[in-house]
């Protein structure tokens, strides 16, 4: 009774205040000022060709042309037009290639917390969610998004195109604000009111198959997030509450678990979890790090 | 032994009879997402006839398969001629076209926008631009043509790119007078490239003329048919007694 008490007075008064009167407010939320400004800015990188002239990017991102020069397209959409039995120019796939490439060495999900506009739609969502203390939602599993992703590449096989291109909402935003295709929007209402009142983090913690594409290609990443202090933990759980993959949280925070890096590859690597821990126990960390790499993690552990 | 075999057969927590129910349950769902998505983009696939591909295009269905809607050909068009399809539009959304009644296809010399495509949607083989086949241009209305009423008009005519090529003016005697002549305009399918400039031109409230995607336009002999592959009528093959 006692404990529940506490924890809806917390909520009242403000998520992760322990945090913020610790660290200070910008401390608290680094990560998440950060990313915002990094998705805006890429954002704005692709709009200033068409509205100023100022060609940097061109195209959005599914395919680009950075400076006219580096080609630069979205795996996955790479993937559906070889599925259709389509061979494209060399600069789609080297544009696939290089971006495979980039986000390989930086952290596949990296792109979901930094680059992706959806996610500042599904964070509004959890926000919502968890401002309104919404009572928890039906559960979908996490690996659905994987059946999404083969789902997305078989269909190119049996109708000859790339159907997903129809409704993936990546590309939607991105075309609404550079060539004014708004009508495409209602998609991205239908995923905010999904994330909201249906499935907490239905979109992108569960079915989006380009999250789950760049989740594969971060699985070599050197890029994670590290428990170094997790022996500091004082079982707030305010990083559960913020983590949109709350499940890579519990091998490293668990009583007696030796492996401090999060490699579990379905970690967005948004940071959250450093802003809102007072104790500080989270921080970014190469993998290859000598301190890590004295012992070769056993598969059981980086699975638990 | 058995304790590690029963380990094994838990991994993640989960034993098999779950991993087959959740295996089997995610299968349903994700078939019928998938007849679902099959079914809104196979139904959107349909192109609006007034909806022009880029200069360049594959055969629809072929250019869906590559297209991949980055819009790079629409950025690289000087004029604004192309855009990016919308939802609940004519074309399938995301997919450059354009509309010629608007804005007609310029026709660069250097093609600006199939040299943009990183996909090859719009074919990198086509190296002059008077060999486009973007569609073809129809004269769907005898009716309002002022050229058919006997006026000289000829705005059709004037603005094709493809003057006296793609567009001709034949002489006919205005039955109606007596003693005027029409000066009828005619396309000739081979060498129409639709650009859409006579469409965009046309001075009616609703254009007379009008370009049309190919596979609208144009009918098709059947195969066997050999008097097609010749400018001679049948009657002068049998003549020479050369087979039909």
């Amino acid at each position: 009774m006692s404990s529940k008490h506490s924890s809806t007075s917390k909520l009242a008064t403000r998520f992760a205040s322990d945090a913020v009167e610790e660290l200070g407010w910008w401390r608290s939320h680094r990560f998440l000022i950060l990313r915002r400004l990094s998705q805006l800015s890429i954002l704005s990188l692709f709009a200033v060709g068409p509205f100023f002239g100022l060609w940097l990017f061109k195209g959005n991102l599914s395919s680009s042309l950075f400076l006219d020069t580096v080609p630069l397209s979205d795996p996955l959409v790479t993937l559906q037009v070889l599925m259709s039995g389509h061979w494209p120019e060399l600069s789609l796939l080297l544009g696939a290639i290089i971006v495979v490439g980039v986000y390989a060495l930086l952290g596949g999900r990296v792109f979901c917390s930094w680059v992706c506009p959806v996610n500042i739609i599904t964070d509004l969502a959890s926000w919502v969610r968890r401002t309104l203390s919404l009572p928890r939602t039906s559960e979908i599993p996490q690996n659905l998004r994987y059946y999404m992703l083969t789902l997305v590449l078989i269909l190119p096989i049996f109708t000859g195109f790339a159907v997903w291109e129809w409704l993936n909402p990546v590309p939607i935003i991105y075309r609404a604000l550079l060539f004014g295709t708004s009508s495409g929007l209602w998609i991205l209402v239908v995923i905010f009111l999904l994330d909201t009142f249906v499935v907490e983090r239905a979109w992108c913690s569960h079915l989006c198959p380009t999250g789950a594409l760049f989740s594969l290609i971060g699985k070599v990443s050197p890029v994670k997030i590290a428990a170094v202090r997790a022996e500091a933990c004082n079982n707030c759980m305010d990083c559960f509450t913020v983590c949109p993959e709350r499940q890579v949280l519990k091998p490293v925070l668990k009583k007696g678990s030796i492996q401090p890096l999060i490699l579990d590859s379905d970690c967005t690597l948004c940071g959250r979890c450093i802003d809102v821990c007072a104790p500080r126990v989270f921080q970014y960390e190469n993998r290859f790090n000598s301190k890590y790499s004295n012992r070769i993690p056993l598969k059981v552990e980086s699975q638990l | 032994m058995s304790k590690t075999n029963s380990k094994l057969a838990s991994v993640n927590g989960v034993n098999r009879r779950q991993f087959l129910a959740t295996t089997a349950k995610a299968s349903c769902v994700m078939g019928m997402v998938g007849l679902g998505l099959t079914t809104v983009a196979t139904q959107s696939r349909q192109l609006d006839p007034f909806a022009i591909r880029p200069p360049g295009a594959l055969a629809e269905d072929d250019f869906l398969s590559a297209c991949v809607r980055c819009g790079l050909c629409v950025e690289a068009c000087p004029y604004d001629t192309l855009k990016l399809a919308r939802w609940f539009e004519g074309a399938a959304t995301g997919t450059p076209f354009f509309t010629a009644r608007n804005i007609a296809c310029e026709m660069c010399d250097d093609i600006p926008c199939v040299k943009a495509c990183p996909s090859g949607s719009l074919d990198h083989k086509l190296e002059n631009i008077d060999n486009a086949k973007m569609g073809i241009a129809v004269l769907i209305d005898e009716k309002n043509c002022l050229n058919y009423r006997g006026l000289r008009c000829d705005v059709c005519y004037r603005v094709c790119p493809l003057i006296d090529k793609a567009i001709t003016l034949e002489l006919q005697r205005n039955e109606k007078s007596g003693h005027h002549a029409m000066f009828l305009p005619t396309i000739n399918p081979d060498v129409c490239t639709g650009c859409g400039k006579c469409e965009h031109a046309c001075v009616t409230e609703q254009a007379v003329i009008k370009v049309l995607p190919s596979h609208i336009a144009m009918g098709k002999s059947a195969a066997h048919d050999t008097y097609q592959h010749t400018e001679e009528t049948t009657l002068e093959m049998l003549n020479k007694g050369l087979s039909l």
